[in-house]
C-alpha cells in the first residue's frame, strides 16, 4: 500500500475532500498536518515530509490547494509523490484546472475518481483516457 | 451542528423518498455534500440504502459512498445493505460487479464480512479481469478485518493463483494484495517466489501500468535467486524499466538491481555494462519533480556511498541550480561532497565559492563546510581550499567567518605545518567570533601553535575572564590550549595555567572540567618530561569521511529504495509501529535539592530497605591518572564509582513508602497533596514527582524533586524508575555526578519509554523508584497520575466510537459519581481535553448535557466514557467502558482530580 489516506486541503488547512482508504489511521491526524507546516515556514524548512507521532504526511503543493498522503508505514515514498503529481494531472484534465472551487464545484466526480485511481491505498488506473469511459 | 440541520435532513429524508428516479439522484448528491462539509447525516442511513435498488451506476456509486462513511457507525443498518451487495455481485455489468465487491470490502463491519466470503470467491474467478483485480485487492481489505477467515476460506491460495493470471493488472494487484499481508506475518512465504512464479511476474512487468510495476518490482527484490545466472536473468529482464517515465518505476527498478549486483561476480563484463546502465537513469530522476528529485537525491546519497563507481562521472549534474528548493539544495551539496575527486575538484570549488555567497544562512554554511570537507578529501586540493577560504574570511560576513575557521581547525589536523602563514589573518577575527564551536577552533589553532604565535599568551588569556559562561567544549579547549602553552612556553605562562587550573578544578562544577583540570595538574607536578611527551604528543590523522553511514545500516537501507526509510536514512523499525511494540518516548526531570540539614546516617538506615548490590565496579587500579584523582578528592571517587543499580530493582520491586506529587508542573492537572516521608528519609532528602507522556517523543516530561537534607555534599549517582503496568523504563539510567551543596537544586532529564517489560502491578499506577547516592540505595514508590499514560492521539472517529460503545459487553460499563463539581460542559470538555481526553460529540437530552469521550493509553488500550452533566446538580454521572474494566477505576480518578483541579 502506499497511503492509507489522502486528503485535499485549503492553504489554510481545511479539508476540502478526503477518501480513508485503509481504515488504519485516524482521519483526524490531518489536523495535525497544517500546525507542522506553519512552524516549518518559519524555519524556511519546506522538505516534503513532515512526521507527527508515527504519522507521516507526504505532500505536494498546486495552486491553491495541498494534495497530502498520509501513512504509518514504510510506504514507497517515490511512488506517492509520482502519485500525487498523477492525480494533480488526472483532476486538471477533468476540470481543465484543478483548484478550490473545481473541487467544491465537482465532489462527487471528485469521490468517483479518487476511488477509481486507488483502492486500499494501492493506486490503480491512472490513464485519464481509459478513466474518461 | 445536529441542531441546525434537522430541518435540511427532514427535507433530504423526503426527497430520497421521491417517486422520480432523477431526484432520487439529486437528493443523494446533496446527501453526499452535507457529509462532505462534515454535517452528520447518518439518520438518513435507510433512505439511502433504498436508493441502492437501482441499475444506474452513477446513483449506485452514491449510494455506496455514502454506506463506506456511515456503516460502521450503523452495523445494523448496514445488513439491510448486504442482499444488494450480493445481487449486485452478479450483475451482468461488470463495472457494477467490480464496485459492489470494492464497496463491500470497505464496509469495515464484521457481520458483514460473513455476507462477503461467497460473492468474493466467485469475483475472484470471474470471466472480466476488471473485477478480478478489484477482487484480488478485496481479499487485503478482508485479511485487514479478519484475518483468519481469509486463511479458512482458502483465499490466500486463491490469491496465488492469480499470478498466474493471464491479465498483468490481475497479477499485479494479486502480488500487491500478498505482499501487504505478508507483513503481518513476517515469517510465511505467502508469496511463494520461485522461478516459475518469478517468471510470470517478469512477463506481466512489461505489460501492466505503471503502478503495477512498482509492486511487481518491490516483490521481486525480496527474492534470493538461488545462483548468479538467475540473478543476471532477472536483471536482465528488468534494465529496461530503467528508462520509464515515472521515477517510481525508475527508483523500484534501481533498488533490484542494486540488490542483485552483489550476486553478479565482480570481474564479470555484464556486472560492469550493469553499473553503467545504471548511472543514466539516476541522472534523469533529477528533472522530476522537485518532491521526487528529493526522495531520488535522498537514494542517491545512499548509492553513492555503496558504489561509488556508478555515479563518479556525474558530479555536474548535481550542482546546484538557483530555483532549486532548499531542501534538494542541501542534498545535492552531500552527494557533490561525495563525488568529489581531483579530477572534478577545481569545477566543485568554483560552485562553492559561488553558493558561499547567497543568501541562504544554512546553505552558505553547508557550502563553507563543503570547501573544508574537499581540503580533506583530496590533498591536491587543500591549498586552493585554504586560499577560497581565506577569500571569504575576508568578506568578514559573521557566520561565514565562524563556519571558515572551524574547518580550517579541521585542515590543520589533517596537514600539520603546513598552512600556519594564515593564522595571523584568523586571529584578526578573533573577537566577532560567538558560536562554541568558532571559539573552540579558534582556541584550539592558537595552542596547537603557541610557540608560533607571539601574543598567544595574551589571546587565550582574554578567553579567560568570562571562563564560567563559556560553553563546556570551549572550557575543555581552552583548558587544554593553555596547557600546551605552558609546556611550550613554561617561563611566561606559569601563571596563567594556575589560574585557569583553578578556574577548572575548583570553581567548576562540571565533572569532566574538573577531572580533565586534575589529570593536568597532576601531570604538570609530578613529571613535566611525562606531561610533555602526553600533552604535545603527535595526534592521529582526522579521516576523510566522517558521516558515512554505517555498512550495514547501509545495506539494508539500499534494500529500501525509494521508500520512507530511504528518506530518513533510518531502519523501518525505527519510525513503523509494528510488532516491535509502540514506543513512547518521554522525559524523566529530576530536580534535586539540598537543603543542608544535619542528619546522623546511623538513623538513616535503620528505616531504610538495604540492598545488595554486588561490588562496585572499579577502575583497574595502578593506573597514575586514577590514583592522583583519587588523591585529590580525598577518596570521595569511590562512593562515586558505585555499582550498577539496574538488575537490582527488576529484581526485587521494593517496599519503600509511598509518597504523592508534592511539586508538580502546570501541564499537569491532579491537586498536589504533601509528601509524607517517613522520618529517617525525609531527613534526608524528599522526593516528589510528576510525569507526562507524549507519543513520537517530544514535548514529554516527567518531574522527580529530590530534596536532600544533608550537610556536606549529596551525590545522586543513579536514579532509576519504572512503572511495571506500563512498562515504562528509562532508556538509560541516570548518573549524576555532580555534588549538591547544602540548598542547592538540579535540573536534570531522564529520558524514558514504555518498551519495558510489563508486569501488571497493584495499583497500576504504581511508580517504583530507586536512587543511589554517596550514602545508600534508596526505593521508593509513589502513585503517579494515570493520566501521563494518556496519548495525543486519543480522539477516536466518530462512527468508531458508536461501534465500538455498542461492541465492548455491557458488563464492562462501569459507572461513577463526580460530586460537587460546578463546570459547565466546555470548560469540562477543555479541561479534559488539556489532559489528553477527547470530547467527540455532545448532546443535549432533556437539559442535561451529554458528553462522549474517549482516551487511548500508552499501551493502546481505549477507554470511552459518557459523561452526564444535569444543571443545577453539581453531581455528575461517569459512565465508562473499557475492554479492560481494571483500568476504569483509575481513569474515573483522574477524571475527578482534573475536574476539581
Amino acid at each position: 500500500m502506499a497511503a492509507s489516506a489522502i486528503f485535499i486541503l485549503d492553504l489554510k488547512g481545511k479539508v476540502l475532500i478526503c477518501r480513508n482508504y485503509m481504515g488504519n489511521v485516524n482521519i483526524n491526524e490531518i489536523d495535525n498536518f497544517m500546525p507542522i507546516m506553519m512552524k516549518r515556514e518559519e524555519d524556511a524548512d519546506l522538505s516534503p515530509v513532515v512526521i507527527h507521532g508515527s504519522t507521516h504526511f507526504l505532500w505536494i503543493k498546486h495552486s491553491n490547494l495541498y494534495l497530502v498522503a498520509i501513512t504509518k508505514k514504510n510506504t514507497n515514498a517515490a511512488l506517492v509523490y509520482s502519485f500525487l503529481y498523477k492525480l494533480v494531472e488526472v483532476f486538471t484534465e477533468y476540470f481543465k484546472s484543478l483548484e478550490e472551487e473545481s473541487i467544491r464545484d465537482n465532489f462527487v466526480t471528485v469521490y468517483e475518481l479518487m476511488d477509481e485511481v486507488m483502492d486500499f491505498g494501492f493506486p490503480q488506473t491512472t490513464d485519464s483516457k481509459i478513466l474518461l469511459e | 451542528m445536529l441542531l441546525s440541520v434537522t430541518g435540511e435532513i427532514f427535507e433530504l429524508k423526503a426527497e430520497l423518498n421521491n417517486e422520480k428516479k432523477e431526484k432520487r439522484k439529486e437528493a443523494v448528491k446533496k446527501v453526499i455534500a452535507a457529509m462532505t462539509v462534515g454535517k452528520d447525516v447518518s439518520s438518513l442511513f435507510p433512505d439511502v440504502v433504498n436508493c441502492m435498488q437501482t441499475d444506474n451506476l452513477e446513483l449506485k456509486k452514491l449510494v455506496y459512498l455514502y454506506l463506506m462513511n456511515y456503516a460502521k457507525s450503523q452495523p445494523d443498518m448496514a445488513i439491510m445493505a448486504v442482499n444488494s451487495f450480493v445481487k449486485d455481485c452478479e450483475d451482468p455489468n461488470p463495472l457494477i460487479r467490480a464496485l459492489a465487491v470494492r464497496t463491500m470490502g470497505c464496509i469495515r463491519v464484521d457481520k458483514i464480512t460473513e455476507y462477503l466470503c461467497e460473492p468474493l470467491r466467485k469475483c475472484l474467478k470471474d470471466e472480466d479481469p476488471y473485477v478480478r483485480k478489484t477482487a484480488a485487492v478485496c481479499v487485503a481489505k478482508l485479511h485487514d478485518i479478519n484475518a483468519q477467515m481469509v486463511e479458512d476460506q482458502g483465499f490466500l491460495d486463491s490469491l496465488r493463483d492469480l499470478i498466474a493470471d493471464s491479465n498483468p493488472m490481475v497479477v499485479a494487484n494479486a502480488v500487491a494484495a500478498l505482499s501487504e499481508i505478508s507483513e503481518s506475518h513476517p515469517n510465511s512465504n505467502l508469496l511463494d517466489l520461485n522461478p516459475q512464479n518469478i517468471n510470470k511476474l517478469l512477463t506481466a512487468l512489461n505489460e501492466c501500468t505503471e503502478w503495477g510495476q512498482i509492486f511487481i518490482l518491490d516483490c521481486l527484490s525480496n527474492y534470493n535467486p538461488k545462483d548468479e545466472r538467475e540473478a543476471q536473468s532477472i536483471c536482465e529482464r528488468v534494465t529496461p524499466r530503467l528508462s520509464h517515465a515515472n521515477s517510481a518505476v525508475v527508483l523500484s527498478a534501481v533498488k533490484v538491481l542494486m540488490k542483485f549486483l552483489e550476486l553478479l561476480p565482480k570481474d564479470s563484463d555484464y556486472y560492469n555494462t550493469l553499473l553503467k546502465k545504471l548511472s543514466p537513469p539516476l541522472v534523469t530522476l533529477l528533472s522530476g519533480e522537485p518532491e521526487v528529485q528529493y526522495v531520488a537525491l535522498r537514494n542517491i546519497n545512499l548509492i553513492v556511498q555503496k558504489r561509488p563507481e556508478i555515479l563518479k562521472q556525474e558530479i555536474k549534474v548535481f550542482f546546484v541550480k538557483y530555483n532549486d528548493p532548499i531542501y534538494v539544495k542541501l542534498e545535492k551539496l552531500d552527494i557533490m561532497i561525495r563525488l568529489a575527486s581531483h579530477a572534478n575538484i577545481a569545477q566543485v570549488l568554483a560552485e562553492l565559492k559561488e553558493y558561499a555567497t547567497e543568501v541562504d544562512v544554512d546553505f552558505v554554511r553547508k557550502a563553507v563546510r563543503a570547501i573544508g570537507r574537499c581540503a580533506i578529501k583530496v590533498e591536491q586540493s587543500a591549498e586552493r581550499c585554504v586560499s577560497t577560504l581565506l577569500d571569504l574570511i575576508q568578506t568578514k560576513v559573521n557566520y561565514v567567518v565562524q563556519e571558515a575557521i572551524v574547518v580550517i581547525r579541521d585542515i590543520f589536523r589533517k596537514y600539520p605545518n603546513k598552512y600556519e602563514s594564515i593564522i595571523a589573518t584568523l586571529c584578526e577575527n578573533l573577537d566577532s567570533l560567538d558560536e562554541p564551536d568558532a571559539r573552540a577552533a579558534m582556541i584550539w589553532i592558537v595552542g596547537e601553535y603557541a610557540e608560533r604565535i607571539d601574543n598567544a599568551d595574551e589571546l587565550l588569556e582574554s578567553f579567560l575572564e568570562g571562563f564560567h559562561d563559556e560553553s563546556t567544549q570551549v572550557q575543555l579547549t581552552l583548558l587544554t590550549a593553555i596547557v600546551k602553552l605552558f609546556l611550550k612556553k613554561p617561563s611566561e605562562t606559569q601563571e596563567l595555567v594556575q589560574q585557569v587550573l583553578s578556574l577548572a578544578t575548583q570553581d567548576s562544577d562540571n565533572p569532566d572540567l574538573r577531572d580533565r583540570g586534575y589529570i593536568y595538574w597532576r601531570l604538570l607536578s609530578t613529571d613535566p618530561v611525562t606531561a610533555k611527551e602526553v600533552v604535545l604528543s603527535e595526534k592521529p590523522l582526522i579521516s576523510e569521511e566522517t558521516d558515512l553511514i554505517e555498512p550495514t545500516l547501509l545495506d539494508e537501507l539500499i534494500c529500501h529504495i525509494g521508500s520512507l526509510a530511504s528518506v530518513y536514512h533510518k531502519p523501518p523499525n525505527a519510525f513503523v509501529e509494528g510488532s516491535h511494540g509502540i514506543h513512547h518516548n518521554c522525559i524523566l526531570m529530576l530536580i534535586v535539592y539540598n537543603t543542608g540539614h544535619y542528619c546522623p546516617s546511623g538513623d538513616l538506615l535503620g528505616d531504610l530497605l538495604n540492598l545488595d548490590l554486588g561490588p562496585p565496579v572499579n577502575v583497574p587500579q595502578g593506573s597514575s591518572m586514577q590514583i592522583g584523582a583519587v588523591d585529590l578528592l580525598g577518596g570521595g571517587l569511590d562512593s562515586l564509582l558505585g555499582g550498577d543499580l539496574g538488575g537490582g530493582v527488576g529484581g526485587s520491586p521494593a517496599v519503600g513508602q509511598n509518597f504523592i506529587p508534592s511539586s508538580v508542573p502546570n501541564t499537569f492537572a491532579p491537586s498536589p497533596t504533601p509528601a509524607a516521608l517517613s522520618s529517617g528519609l525525609n531527613d534526608l532528602f524528599e522526593l516528589s514527582s510528576g510525569m507526562s507522556i507524549a507519543t513520537g517523543g517530544y514535548v514529554a516530561s516527567k518531574t522527580v524533586s529530590i530534596t536532600g537534607h544533608y550537610v556536606h555534599m549529596f551525590y545522586c549517582l543513579y536514579f532509576f524508575c519504572c512503572v511495571f503496568s506500563f512498562g515504562v523504563i528509562p532508556t538509560t539510567p541516570l548518573a549524576m555526578h555532580t555534588p549538591l551543596m547544602p540548598s542547592q537544586s538540579i535540573d536534570i532529564s531522564l529520558p524514558l519509554n514504555t518498551i519495558g517489560p510489563v508486569m501488571k502491578m497493584d495499583p497500576l499506577n504504581n511508580l517504583q523508584v530507586a536512587v543511589k547516592n554517596n550514602i545508600d540505595v534508596f526505593y521508593f514508590s509513589t502513585l503517579i497520575p494515570l493520566s501521563v499514560f494518556f496519548v495525543e492521539d486519543g480522539k477516536m472517529e466518530r462512527q468508531v466510537f458508536l461501534a465500538t460503545w455498542k461492541d465492548i459487553p455491557n458488563e464492562n460499563e462501569l459507572q461513577y459519581q463526580i460530586k460537587d463539581c460546578h463546570l459547565n460542559a466546555d470548560t469540562v470538555s477543555g479541561k479534559l481535553q488539556n489532559n489528553n481526553i477527547y470530547t467527540i460529540a455532545k448532546r443535549n437530552v432533556e437539559g442535561q448535557d451529554m458528553l462522549y469521550q474517549s482516551l487511548k493509553l500508552t499501551n493502546g488500550i481505549w477507554i470511552l466514557a459518557e459523561l452526564r452533566i444535569q444543571p443545577g446538580n453539581p453531581n455528575y454521572t461517569l459512565s465508562l467502558k473499557c475492554r479492560a474494566p481494571e483500568v476504569s477505576q483509575y481513569v474515573y480518578q483522574m477524571y475527578d482530580a482534573i475536574l476539581k483541579n
